[in-house]
Formats: structure tokens, sequence, C-alpha cells
């Protein structure tokens, strides 16, 4: 998937995680800025849920931002790939 | 009969991971997964996302999971179809279904994602929310269009809309429409499901809806607050002499079957199979099961 432009998901509700996802240039790899209010505790487990998308939509440069509030596994799974859509070439220009 | 109960379908939106992640704690017979009005255009992705993610990976347990999706006449409903159906819902709430061919084209579309993902065929079922002029004298044929379809509901915003009128607490001006759902419903033997009641601290004018759509036909009706399940299952519950007498014709009609009668009788008065199936319906609103049915 090649991404075009910055695109957010989600919010810092409870339950709930704040993903921003931002292009960046080739070969610079995954970068990944986790906050979390459980980061000792699950912080492991929600880089593995953000890695699954990353490798299911085959993205290897990204910056992400992810804001998170306790949100369980299908809920970050579901926000970074709404943002991943919407960062997309073809992707919706709103959002 | 054990028959499923949809006294109470609770809209959750879709784009709130909170509510939906407690979604079966609640305490309502059926939920309802909003894709459409209470998720802005900006934020359908999201929504239809999340729904989906949660249908995979939360256990919902005994309660029933419905979807309800954009209307055909928007630019969401096919992304709304394709990324939901393989995640498996009971159900899809199809909103503002006109004729009969909106609910062939849903069927259509439902049945060829089934096959394409190795689904059950015929499992997901399908509910048309009927909220336009057009919709409600077309009420049976949308009902009888397909098995696959379950029921009926009417939507009453949407529909005062149309009709140029407003909505007021005694609903007279939804009057026919409500009772032309319960008959198309009943004619279809399917669900008939009732509008929200939106003012949601009003518990005393919730109680009388309901007991106006109750004593109407319908089956149950939507709802926009788990504070409102508890009054509507009030209302839905049998009295105890209800129930004392359904658990009585129930066992007869056992003991009359095994001895091959059709009709029998109880303190001299005729019981058939009218009676019997009403019976039962009470036995499921009071969460009995007799005769080993489920």
């Amino acid at each position: 998937m090649k991404l075009v432009r910055t695109a957010q998901s989600g919010s810092l509700e409870s339950s709930d995680i704040l993903v921003v996802v931002n292009p960046a240039e080739p070969g610079t790899g995954r970068q990944i800025d986790l906050k979390s209010v459980v980061l000792n505790e699950y912080g492991d487990s929600i880089r593995a849920d953000i890695d699954a998308v990353l490798n299911q939509y085959q993205v290897t440069d990204v910056h992400i931002d992810a804001n998170d509030r306790g949100a369980l596994s299908p809920t970050i799974k579901a926000r970074l790939e709404a943002s991943l859509i919407k960062a997309s070439e073809g992707g919706p220009v709103y959002g | 009969m054990g028959k499923k109960l949809r006294r109470t379908m609770l809209y959750i939106p879709g784009n709130n991971p909170g509510m939906i992640q407690n979604a079966a704690t609640f305490g309502a017979d059926s939920v309802l997964l909003d894709l459409e009005d209470s998720v802005s255009l900006n934020r359908k992705i999201d929504a239809r996302t999340l729904v989906c993610q949660m249908l995979k990976f939360v256990r919902f347990g005994t309660l029933e999971v419905t979807v309800r999706i954009n209307a055909l006449n928007t630019e969401f409903y096919m992304d709304d179809f394709n990324a939901i159906i393989p995640c498996r819902p009971d159900a899809i709430r199809l909103p503002k279904a006109e004729r009969k061919a909106d609910i062939l084209e849903a069927e259509a579309i439902i049945a060829k994602l089934e096959k394409e993902h190795g689904l059950p065929e015929g499992k997901i079922e399908l509910h048309a929310m009927i909220e336009t002029a057009l919709g409600i004298e077309n009420a049976f044929e949308i009902a009888t269009a397909t098995p696959r379809l379950t029921a009926i509901t009417i939507g009453g915003q949407d529909l005062t809309a149309d009709m140029g009128v407003v909505k007021t607490e005694a609903g007279e001006e939804i009057s026919y429409a409500r009772r032309r759902i319960v008959m198309a419903a009943k004619a279809a033997k399917i669900d008939a499901l009732d509008t929200i009641y939106a003012e949601v601290d009003n518990e005393a004018g919730l109680i009388q809806e309901t007991k106006m759509i109750k004593e109407m036909g319908f089956d149950g009706k939507a709802i926009i607050h788990p504070r409102q399940i508890e009054p509507i299952h009030r209302v839905y519950t049998p009295t105890d002499l209800e129930i004392v007498k359904a658990k009585q014709i129930v066992q007869a009609y056992l003991e009359a079957q095994k001895e091959g009668l059709g009709v029998f009788a109880i303190d001299g008065k005729m019981i058939d199979a009218p009676v019997v199936s009403r019976a039962h319906r009470i036995l499921d609103y009071a969460g009995i099961t007799i005769g080993g049915d489920e």
C-alpha cells in the first residue's frame, strides 16, 4: 500500500486509541511513537497489533503516532486499518 | 417454541468502541451496530473497520448482533456489505427499503458474498427498515421478498419527514403505518419491530408507547439508550396468571399430541392451534421452555 497523505482514526476517549499515520520516505522503515495508559503492561501487545496490520497492508515505510486509552486489540487494529485506508492513494480525502 | 426475542434492539454507534465491547452487558435482546445515521460522513470508514474487527474478535454470547448499513442510494452501501458480511453478523438491517427490488438487490449481494467467503448459505438474516411513504405502501411485497428477511421495522423519524408532518408523542400521524407494518409482518410470518422512542428521560411515555405497540402486535422496538431496556421488558413480561394458563395449555397440548388429538379442552373451553401458539409466545416472553423444545 502506498501512503500519500497524513490521516487519522480513533479518539482520546476511554477504550479507544488515536492513530495518526504519516507517509515516510522509502527506506526509512517503520517508526512507531506509542503512548499508552497501560504501556508497561500492554505496550508489546499493542506494537504487535500495529505490526500485524502493517504487514497485512504491506506498509514498510511509515511514521505512526498512537495515543492509546485502553483500547482492545480489535479497536487498535481497526483504527490503524482505517487511518491507512484514508492515507492511501485512492483513499478519500476527508478525515 | 424458543422463538428469538427482539423486545429491545439497542442502537450502538458503530464508531464507539467502548459501547460495542460492552454490548453484551446491557441486557438488550439484540444490538444494532450502526454505520448509518449515528456516523458522520467522514467517519464511515472508521466505523466500518471497527464494527468488522469487533464482530471478529468480541464474544457477544447469545446476543443477536445486527449491523445497520447505509442505504442503497448512498455511496457507502457496497463497501459496507463487502466489509461486514465476511465478519458474520447475525443480521443486516437495510434502511430506507422501499420496494421488493431493494430487498432482492441486498439478497443477491449477501448471497454472493456468503459464497465467496465460504459462509453457510442464507445464515445471515436481513431486516428491512421501512421509513418512507412508498415503503409503507409496499410493506407486504418487501416482507415477502426473500426467506432471508426475518423482520421489518418502521423508521418513525424519516417517515414523518417524508410525510411532511411532525412526529408527535401520541404518534397518530404514523398510526396507519404502524398497523400496516404489523399486518404485513404477520402475513409474512416475520417479526414486526417498532421505531425508537426518542425521549430517553421520559420513562412513563416509553411505557405507554410500548404498551400501545405491544397491543398492536409489534414484537419489540429499537431503542437508543440502555436505560430503555428494563421498562420495555417489563411491559412484554407476562403476568403470573398468563404464565400459569400458558403452561397449562402447552402441557395439555403435549398430552393431546401423544394421544393424537388435534383439538382438546381445558375447563370446558376448546383449545386449538392458535391458542397453543399464543401460549408458547407467552412462555417465550417469560423465558420458560416446556417439552424439550430447546
